[in-house]
């Protein structure tokens, strides 16, 4: 370890070691826990746990909700990025606080909202009851709440380096003769591409993941309305401790994936924040070569 | 293709950037409009690009009105200070940019991009991205990408503000032949008065969002119309006399003055350039004031004498050839006499800020 301090090499390694060992503890070990016990009963009782029509029926949902949230907050997030980034307009400001609304609510929180809005007692919810639409304890209602807890993590990826870009780039496709659309798909989204696939992933991930939210809204239907998280806690609450670790081993393998991806794209999207500034080139020639 | 602007005026909330602006750039001239920052020229240009709506006033190209068309159909080809390449495509993507958003063939693509590269001396950049090129060769980059769709105008704001001073002195050179070559009706918005007199067929001196003066560079250097115009288009120095019954009366000389034909005697400026002011041991027939030579300086090509009239309190700046300085032999100290061989007067208004 090298450094400019003067701390003597004793107490860096110590406290090294300390934030080693805390780490070890409240992340290794139990990742270590929850492989030996889905691999406890050997590999044929893994899979059969797997195979279990109602977890796999669980995969699918929560696979299908996934894809709904991550595209419906692709295109939003990327079309408010750029709006909030490229121009301004009365009510940005709010725009701004709404987007961030759901990270400052807690999950269960936001079910509950929903609940209270498509549930019986309210006018909507008795209107949908009448057209026979089913919201609530159905995929529709696992859909919406997980796509309003899911809502700012494109946005806020993209936004960034939308507005350090600034219009210059844009202005100069327009002078050119380029469409509005043809600015945007050319110009625009390139620039904000690393973001977006940032975005995504955070997305993807909590999409899969989250609980609070979907348990309060999904009524938790073996066979229909359970996602992967709520059968998790299902299987564990029925005594079912292997299957549980088993389903577990699968958000094991999302959550290696995600961070392989995320430290793969953070430092494009690093690279993509420092070029967006616009450059005042001083004259100086890193090659030429002419 | 000439260029019309008609009562254009441009507001930023309260503030008024261009203020009432009628300037004509006559078709195939390369015309600098001048000013110091804050003085409307880069709202002015943005405003003839489409970039920029106009809060009153009209916009005409080649006797077709445009104000109402937006910046991607009025075809200029719009050059900016900080370059704005697209700095995900490589340099002939940059350049074919405009020709591919026209839907024109690859194959067509290619050789125009071939062509402007050869014209902006960058063949073999073609693969290079931006951010390998050197603040020049992203300005040439800049300039063939906007060539590459014929634009009826060029319009260039303050093309060589972010280059360092030899690469500036070369663009600029390299400008003007290019000009001469395509001869497309040019517009560079400039702070740099040496630039505009050395590129430009003809400038617009703007200032405070309004048009100062117009013409050719001679007729601006030589006869400046207002004191701005003057004291921005070089270094300048302030004689103070009056003017009363068609008569200036300067440093104990009185000659014709037409400007001012009335009876009441009025405070008046006269501005002197330093290479149009004389130093002489004695009085000369024409106004001459008594100075003391307070420094010299011989580095550069001409020699720089300060001197300090006899007020005590008027420093002025005179540049000598060196001849007349080995003449004279100027030593701090000495008692001399200034003599300005041409004067500019203007007469003071009641309501000028800087009067003195």
């Amino acid at each position: 370890m090298k450094g400019r301090t003067d701390t003597p090499w004793w107490v860096r390694y110590l406290v090294f070691l300390m934030a080693m060992g805390l780490a070890g503890v409240i992340l290794l070990v139990p990742l270590a826990n929850v492989l030996f016990r889905a691999f406890s009963g050997g590999l044929g009782a893994y899979f059969g746990a797997l195979a279990d029509p109602d977890t796999v029926h669980a995969v699918f949902l929560t696979l299908f909700v996934a894809v709904v949230s991550v595209v419906f907050n692709t295109v939003f997030g990327v079309a408010a990025a750029w709006a909030i980034g490229k121009y301004s307009f009365r009510g940005k400001a709010l725009l701004v606080t709404l987007i961030d609304l759901p990270f400052s609510v807690s999950p269960v929180i936001s079910g509950l909202i929903f609940v209270l809005l498509f549930g019986a007692p309210s006018a909507l919810g008795r209107w949908l009851d009448g057209h026979n639409v089913q919201i609530l304890f159905a995929t529709p209602g696992i859909v919406v709440a997980t796509l309003f807890v899911t809502f700012p993590f494109v946005a806020r990826e993209v936004l960034p380096i939308m507005e350090a870009t600034g219009t210059d780039q844009e202005e100069a496709a327009l002078t050119l003769g380029a469409s509005p659309w043809q600015t945007f798909r050319h110009v625009t989204l390139p620039t904000v591409k690393w973001g977006v696939i940032y975005g995504v992933l955070l997305c993807t991930a909590r999409a899969i993941g989250e609980f609070g939210a979907v348990a309060v809204v999904s009524g938790k239907i073996a066979g229909k309305t359970d996602t992967m998280s709520l059968r998790v806690e299902k299987l564990y609450q029925e005594y079912q401790g292997r299957a549980a670790f088993a389903v577990a081993t699968l958000f094991l393998g999302l959550a290696v994936v995600t961070l392989v991806l995320k430290s793969a794209v953070e430092w494009r999207v690093k690279r993509a924040l420092r070029e967006a500034a616009p450059s005042t080139g001083s004259g100086q020639a890193p090659s030429e070569a002419a | 293709m000439s260029i019309e602007v008609r009562n254009v005026t441009k507001k930023f909330g309260s503030y008024v950037a261009v203020n009432d602006v009628s300037v004509t750039i006559p078709s195939g001239q390369l015309v600098a409009l001048l000013g110091p920052s804050g003085s409307g020229k880069t709202t002015l240009l943005r405003v003839i690009a489409g970039l920029e709506q106009q809060d009153g006033g009209a916009v005409w190209m080649n006797g077709v009105d445009v104000t109402e068309q937006p910046a991607r159909v009025r075809n200029v080809g719009f050059v900016f200070q900080h370059y704005a390449l697209f700095k995900h495509m490589s340099v002939a993507e940059n350049i074919g940019f405009p020709l591919r958003v026209r839907k024109r063939r690859p194959a067509e693509i290619d050789s125009e991009v071939r062509q402007l590269l050869h014209l902006v001396r960058l063949e073999g950049f073609d693969k290079r991205y931006p951010s390998q090129l050197s603040g020049g060769q992203r300005q040439r980059v800049a300039l063939a990408r906007a060539l590459a769709a014929k634009p009826n105008v060029l319009l260039l704001d303050e093309p060589f503000g972010s280059l360092d001073a030899k690469v500036r002195m070369e663009l600029r050179q390299w400008l003007r032949r290019l000009h001469d070559e395509i001869s497309v009706t040019s517009v560079f918005v400039t702070h740099d008065q040496e630039e505009a007199l050395e590129v430009a067929d003809r400038i617009v001196v703007m200032n405070q969002g309004r048009v100062e003066q117009e013409g050719t560079p001679q007729e601006i250097f030589e006869h400046p119309k207002t004191k701005f115009v003057m004291s921005f288009l070089g270094a300048v120095n302030i004689f103070h006399g009056r003017v009363q019954k068609g008569r200036a009366i300067f440093g104990g000389h009185e000659e014709e003055f037409e400007d001012h034909p009335h009876e009441e005697a009025k405070p008046a400026q006269g501005y002197v350039r330093p290479h149009e002011l004389d130093i002489d041991r004695t009085p000369r027939a024409e106004r001459s004031y008594p100075a003391t030579v307070r420094h010299v300086n011989v580095a550069g090509p001409t020699v720089k004498v300060e001197l300090l009239l006899r007020d005590q309190q008027t420093v002025v700046q005179a540049y000598l050839g060196r001849e007349r300085y080995q003449e004279l032999k100027l030593q701090p100290g000495e008692a001399v006499y200034v003599v300005p061989r041409q004067l500019r007067i203007f007469v003071q208004d009641e309501d000028d800020e800087d009067s003195p």
